[in-house]
């Protein structure tokens, strides 16, 4: 009986809620500073950035697809931005021209991947691992390997760490991009149509929807959110870093596996994914808490992607007995 | 009396929505061929998929030899000396003939391959077997006389004692099948026990010893060959089921709706030329791969068309796309609803409005409450179990979902539906909801396409019936003057010409009379 509901819960849920208050427990338990409020703080700050990325990750994996080019589009973005906003003096400018160059040039990342993958039948697997090394390349070539500074102070003043009516300006942009995704999810044919063909792509194909052109603009979505996401960090380091966001594939695709976002495509919610993004912000800050070193949290992070996915595959099979 | 090598009792097998065997069982004896003979869905398959492993039963036992077994897998089946022979391949096309003849069996000598050692004895099997083919061809590039035979040498390299073979003379020429029966004896001699399922009377007649008739999943009599008589066999068979089924359809041909002239497509269909008017019901026969699919295909937009015409509603249409399809007013219901129809991981109601979700919109959102009106309606008008609009597809039974699949076209205005095997793998309720979703769509002047592999129903629903033979029309019948013998011997392509080829029974000296010989075919 227990156990039936139990099996029951996660097959609704997933793994992730089990995880969640295992882990409050566990680091609460071995870290005293885990449960303060200025570490609550701290994880809502760091958790922003990975948040839009699993959202904008989110997307691909709903067309059975994923990007493991994310974390160079951030990288590329970073740098762009950069190298616009120096050549530019007037401090106002510059900024406007710098985030919006840097959001294009993810959004063209987002548009390549979407039409090899889309057009030319290319495993995203294929597309997005090559891009990967494309777009850090690029960073390392513009940049020569070393960061980008003297940027303006306002873009670190306002996108990095300034706050409008007391919300952090970063996490703001997050609400509302996670809450356009959401509405767009659910309450637009867009969002239906990912669903559909993520889940069967024949059957969408037979249903009139135009298959190629809705994977595709999974693809443009994720550039593009990616690219706020790119901007917004190098605002909150104040500087263009070529080798910024080296570790958010696969920080997002465990985050939203985790969340419920099934690998087969089809199957999710952003909310879950946000969630799943949270999760992983609070096991690297107890981590960091606790002192264990970088090398190590890497080591866990990976167990953490292979351990979502096999309960992701075992929930199929208990759904499907 | 005879040994009995193989015993089945009192088997049972569900799947979801669909009974499958119903406390069916079955006997073999040493050294005898006993033939399988019923319907699609009667559970042949079924049954010879649970006596070789594939499957575990329900209920029931199996016993071998007098001993109790319970195979986990074919592998085990294997070891004990019981080999099956599907319908469907089960080679690797990518490997050799060679290759698929040992594989999961292959012969190693130090951990090596002794390539040498196979190719010798698979040279000799197939020398005693009389087929030839080469050993070191890809089974990807055979034809598929070539393949069923790969697949029957493959059956022989293991000792065997209790051989099943399902339609093994499907595409094997005469030569070969005399080959083929040549071998089952020379096997039944030495004590082999041969299960055989064929549709083919004459041939059943030549080669079995006693013959079993199945239907919907039961055993409904075990006959010696030699005393049954073919109109006995056809009565077993069918039983008087289909006369409750069919319900009587008011055929009113309103305007031509569609007209079809000459198509030409590049999956290989030839000068199709047929006409549907508003309110008619056009049954499509034919065999496997005689194009009568790939007809529902080409309307549809999913085959690419380089030659020949197709009016709608009186308007010459260009660029065919299943989209404009759909906005024209025309719904394909696909043969596979897993593949191709229904997105199983979403919920009924998603499945039902993907067709139609921009009619949903307003100011650019799906408007939910419409959108969940719409669905309840058709879930009750259909009859879905359970009637929950929430509900995930996947744990809908068969028919439900193909429910769910064929009452999409009625989110939206549709003209003309295109069913393609509609009932194909339902229960016989789920049947009857279909049959009368048809009926009261013809009534109220949609016109219809309805493909299917079984006569009765082409016969018993249709207004008039297209009949393809080798991707042409055969034949396009009107309703009175059509029986099953007649569509029969068109699908064979021997409607007006003389027959080119003997072989099914149909036209064979048995079943003169005898207007159902092989009443669902495919």
């Amino acid at each position: 009986m227990v156990l039936n509901g139990f099996k029951r819960a996660f097959v609704k849920v997933g793994v992730l809620p089990f995880l969640l208050a295992g882990l409050v427990v566990i680091f609460s338990l071995a870290e005293s500073r885990f449960m303060t409020l200025s570490n609550m703080v701290t994880v809502s700050r760091q958790a922003t950035y990975l948040s839009v990325v699993t959202a904008a990750q989110m997307l691909t994996i709903l067309c059975a697809g994923f990007d493991l080019s994310v974390g160079s589009s951030v990288a590329l973005t970073s740098i762009v931005a950069s190298l616009v906003m120096v050549s530019i003096p007037s401090p106002a400018a510059a900024i406007s021209a710098g985030v919006a160059t840097g959001i294009l040039t993810a959004t063209l990342i987002g548009l390549t991947n979407g039409i090899t993958i889309a057009i030319f039948r290319v495993s995203p697997f294929i597309v997005t691992l090559g891009m990967m090394s494309v777009a850090h390349g690029l960073a390392l070539l513009l940049s020569g390997g070393v960061p980008i500074f003297s940027l303006p102070d306002q873009l670190n003043q306002i996108l990095g760490i300034g706050k409008f009516y007391g919300i952090p300006v970063p996490l703001l942009v997050a609400g509302v991009v996670v809450a356009l995704i959401h509405v767009m999810l659910n309450h637009n044919r867009i969002g239906r149509y990912l669903y559909a063909l993520g889940g069967n792509r024949e059957a969408a194909r037979l249903s009139g929807i135009a298959v190629r052109k809705y994977t595709c603009l999974a693809y443009v979505l994720c550039g593009a959110l990616t690219g706020i996401t790119g901007v917004m960090l190098t605002a909150r380091v104040a500087s263009g870093e070529p080798n910024l966001g080296a570790a958010l594939p696969l920080e997002s695709i465990a985050a939203a596996v985790i969340g419920g976002v099934s690998l087969r495509g089809g199957e999710g919610s952003v909310v879950g994914a946000i969630f799943g993004a949270v999760l992983i912000v609070l096991i690297r800050n107890g981590m960091d808490l606790m002192n264990i070193s970088s090398y190590l949290q890497m080591c866990v992070m990976g167990c953490l992607l292979i351990f979502a996915v096999v309960m992701d595959q075992l929930r199929l099979s208990v759904k499907m007995r | 009396m005879t040994d009995l090598l193989l015993t089945a009792q009192g088997i049972t097998k569900t799947f979801p929505g669909v009974v499958a065997l119903d406390n069916a069982s079955f006997d073999l004896r040493a050294g005898e061929v006993h033939v399988l003979f019923g319907e699609n869905g009667a559970g042949k398959s079924t049954l010879i998929k649970i006596l070789s492993g594939s499957y575990p039963p329900d209920q029931g036992e199996i016993r071998l030899k007098g001993r109790k077994v319970v195979f986990r897998n074919p592998y085990e089946a294997r070891q004990q000396g019981l080999s099956a022979v599907y319908q469907e391949f089960s080679l690797v096309p990518q490997l050799t003939v060679l290759e698929n003849l040992f594989l999961g069996a292959e012969m190693v000598r130090w951990g090596f391959l002794s390539k040498a050692e196979m190719a010798t004895r698979a040279k000799k099997s197939l020398q005693e077997l009389g087929f030839h083919l080469d050993l070191f061809a890809r089974v990807g590039q055979l034809n598929r006389a070539a393949r069923q035979m790969t697949e029957i040498a493959k059956a022989f390299q293991n000792e065997i004692s209790v051989l099943i073979l399902d339609e093994p003379t499907a595409s094997l020429s005469d030569r070969e099948v005399a080959q083929l029966f040549r071998i089952i004896r020379r096997l039944t001699h030495d004590g082999v026990g041969v299960i055989y399922i064929s549709h083919r009377l004459d041939e059943l007649k030549k080669i079995g010893d006693r013959i079993t008739v199945l239907r919907d999943g039961k055993n409904v009599g075990t006959l010696e060959m030699a005393k049954a008589v073919a109109d006995e066999l056809i009565a077993m068979m069918t039983g008087r089921r289909f006369d409750d089924v069919f319900p009587s359809i008011t055929h009113q041909p309103g305007e031509r709706l569609l007209r079809v002239e000459d198509l030409c497509t590049a999956a290989g269909l030839e000068q199709i030329t047929f006409d549907l008017h508003a309110g008619e019901i056009l049954g499509v026969a034919g065999l496997v791969g005689s194009g009568k699919s790939r007809v529902g295909r080409a309307l549809f937009g999913l085959d690419r068309i380089y030659h020949g015409q197709i009016a709608f509603a009186g308007r010459r249409l260009k660029r065919i796309t299943p989209r404009r399809s759909i906005e024209r007013g025309i719904i394909y219901s696909p043969a596979d609803r897993h593949k191709e129809g229904l997105v199983l991981c979403r919920s009924v109601k998603e499945n039902q409005t993907l067709v139609s979700l921009p009619l949903f919109e307003r100011f650019g959102f799906i408007d939910r409450r419409r959108e969940v009106a719409t669905a309840t309606q058709i879930v009750n008008k259909m009859n879905i179990r359970p009637a929950d609009i929430h509900q995930i597809i996947n744990y809908l039974s068969g028919g439900n979902q193909q429910k769910v699949v064929l009452a999409r076209g009625l989110t939206r205005k549709t003209r003309l539906f295109i069913f393609d095997e509609a009932s194909c793998g339902v229960d016989v309720g789920a049947k009857h909801e279909i049959y009368r979703f048809l009926k009261e769509q013809a009534e109220q002047g949609a016109a219809i396409l309805y493909i299917s592999s079984e006569i009765p129903e082409v016969l018993n629903l249709s207004h008039r019936i297209m009949v393809m033979h080798n991707c042409t029309v055969a034949a396009i019948l009107e309703r009175s003057q059509a029986n099953e013998e007649k569509i029969l011997s068109h699908c064979f392509g021997y409607g007006s010409e003389t027959a080119s080829r003997t072989g099914p029974d149909a036209a064979g000296p048995e079943s003169k009379g005898s207007p159902a010989a092989v009443p669902r075919i495919g």
